[in-house]
């Protein structure tokens, strides 16, 4: 009989370990950080066998000065609730991301949420949310989503979440914590596409909600139906902040372009990377693609949040090169793939990013990564490839 | 003038006779068509090439039966042929069938209806992103048997959008696996969407 592929694959990575393992004695330190690291390139470079199971640990912690963590705080995304009493799947979901950052120890100084509390922007199912988000111990920031916009133009949402933001906003605000300096973007605001079309409220709701609509519309900061508001909005905000102040940004849709077919994309993301762009450290934090992904663009570290409810595919172009992609979610496991998760402001201004997998190693990308351009701090290779 | 032509001639003879056989005969094939009887039947399309007729030769009768026989057999297997083709407006017709029953699953994939709790395919699977139709047949392991596209279909709608599954020859599911396997193999542009894999995990 032929050997199959994977048995040939068994059989060569049993006499690589054999062979690391014989000559693991008789070197020095150095020589046996040189061959852990060795062995956990090869190990990743078959993409076979889990990092974790020969990667010595030794080798990580050899890395030096570690940056002191200055505070953190929680994230929750992504949550698509209907009526409890249709849909039973999302609520468990996100009660169960509640209980999550509840059990943080310690606390995270505050949480953040992602974007699209609803399915359909219902009264019913931004209520749901609000009656689940207040169970969380620590102080809750808001951040809108399309889901939760186009059913009544953000009527709802905002008389829930709305009460403290500035004069003439829909959504948008900043806040200072701990010497970093945070806005909270509404990124979802697209051009009028139901006047013209006599769509009803629902009409326009589903319209927005289909992902994969043919006809779907880009998100924008400044250039939808609310005008440039937001962005002049911003400019003013930010003259008010030295250039040294670390800048963390919430946005939903992801602030670059991703992949317009499926709105992962913000049109005029240039034009608020180019307001970013004078100050020395600047994160976004953005929800919406259900997936671990990250980018960066000139001066900014840019995390995608995950989705407690499902998680997207990732998009056949686009996909920002120093993603590390998460192998395919297991269907069968309603909490693969999906999750909340931590960001680490450290006292250098830079900011951590903790992927909190449910049904997985919760995967650490630091800013470290994204600056080195994928040379330094590389998060582990996941064992399968993505499809 | 008569006088350069008579040297030129035998010149180019003794060009040809020097320059070897090969090059005599590649010469001799270019110019075979022209020499070679064509005869063409009366619907003026029809023809044979008589290989070995020449031009000018007048065939004997049953030389002339044969080719006229043959002439005839050609025609007729070109006829029938073309009998088998189809029209411009023939595939026009299969096209658009096609399109409705790839719309039809279009709107099935959209539809939250097959399902109790709302959820409906392209909310997982935008474009029928990560359904990998081309992968089935395969082992599917969580089921622990081989499962095919449909028991996939079947597969969600039972589980994650809680609903009734649907009969295997069911137009929705039918028409869902047409939108599905058209969707991956048009709108992904990487290779590995449109290349068959059963068995692939």
């Amino acid at each position: 009989m032929p050997k199959m592929p994977s048995e040939k694959r068994e059989e060569q990575y049993l006499k690589e370990r054999e062979k690391f393992f014989e000559t693991l004695p008789k070197l020095n330190r150095r020589q046996f950080l040189k061959a852990a690291m060795a062995s956990a390139a090869v190990v990743l470079a078959k993409n076979q066998f889990p990092p974790h199971s020969f990667q010595l640990v030794e080798a990580v912690e050899a890395k030096q000065g570690k940056v002191e963590v200055k505070f953190r705080f929680a994230y929750i995304s992504d949550t698509h609730l209907y009526e409890r009493k249709l849909n039973e799947r999302f609520v468990r979901a996100a009660l169960k991301a509640v209980e999550d950052v509840n059990a943080l120890d310690p606390q995270p100084d505050f949480v953040l949420f992602g974007g699209d509390l609803a399915q359909l922007g219902q009264a019913e199912e931004l209520k749901l949310g609000k009656e689940i988000l207040s169970q969380l111990k620590a102080k809750l920031y808001m951040m809108v989503g399309e889901h939760d916009w186009y059913l009544d133009l953000g009527e709802k949402w905002l008389e829930l979440f709305g009460q403290n933001l500035p004069k003439g906003s829909y959504g948008w605000y900043s806040f200072d914590h701990k010497g970093v300096h945070f806005i909270v973007l509404n990124s979802v605001i697209v051009e009028d596409y139901w006047t013209e079309s006599k769509m009803t409220p629902m009409e326009r709701m589903k319209f927005m909600a289909q992902l994969d609509n043919p006809k779907g519309r880009p998100f924008t900061v400044g250039k939808g139906y609310l005008g440039d508001g937001q962005i002049r909005w911003l400019k003013e905000d930010l003259a008010k902040v030295s250039k040294d102040t670390p800048i963390v940004v919430f946005s939903h849709s992801p602030l670059y372009k991703y992949y317009k077919p499926w709105n992962f994309w913000t049109d005029d993301a240039e034009d608020v990377q180019a307001l970013l762009r004078p100050f020395k450290n600047v994160t976004v934090i953005h929800g919406h693609t259900h997936q671990p992904v990250f980018n960066r663009i000139g001066n900014i570290n840019f995390y995608g949040m995950l989705s407690t409810a499902w998680p997207w595919p990732y998009a056949p172009t686009g996909l920002p090169k120093l993603t590390i992609k998460m192998n395919r979610a297991d269907p069968f496991d309603q909490f693969d793939g999906t999750g909340d998760g931590t960001v680490e402001v450290l006292a250098n201004g830079k900011a951590n990013k903790i992927y909190n997998l449910w049904s997985r190693e919760p995967m650490v990308v630091t800013a470290r990564y994204l600056e080195s351009g994928g040379k330094e701090e590389v998060p582990p290779v996941p064992v399968d490839p993505s499809f | 003038m008569l006088k350069k032509f008579s040297l030129i001639i035998p010149l180019i003879i003794l060009g040809i006779f020097f320059s070897g056989k090969d090059s005599l005969a590649t010469k001799g094939d270019k110019n075979s068509k022209d020499d070679k009887k064509v005869i063409t039947a009366c619907d003026g399309a029809t023809q044979v090439v008589l290989n070995d007729v020449a031009k000018n030769e007048v065939m004997t009768r049953e030389k002339a039966q044969e080719v006229a026989s043959m002439l005839l057999a050609t025609y007729q297997q070109q006829k029938k042929y073309q009998s088998s083709k189809f029209t411009r407006r023939d595939s026009l017709i299969w096209e658009r069938e096609l399109k409705a029953m790839i719309e039809e699953g279009y709107k099935w994939f959209h539809d939250p209806s097959l399902g109790t709790n709302g959820i409906s395919c392209d909310m997982c699977h935008p474009d029928a992103a990560d359904t990998h139709p081309e992968t089935y047949p395969k082992f599917q392991i969580q089921l622990k048997k081989i499962a095919l596209l449909r028991d996939m279909i079947n597969w969600c709608i039972e589980n994650p959008m809680e609903g009734q599954p649907l009969k295997e020859d069911d137009p929705r599911m039918k028409a869902m696996e047409a939108y599905i396997i058209w969707a991956r193999a048009n709108q992904d542009p990487r290779p590995h969407a449109k290349i068959l894999n059963p068995g692939k995990r």
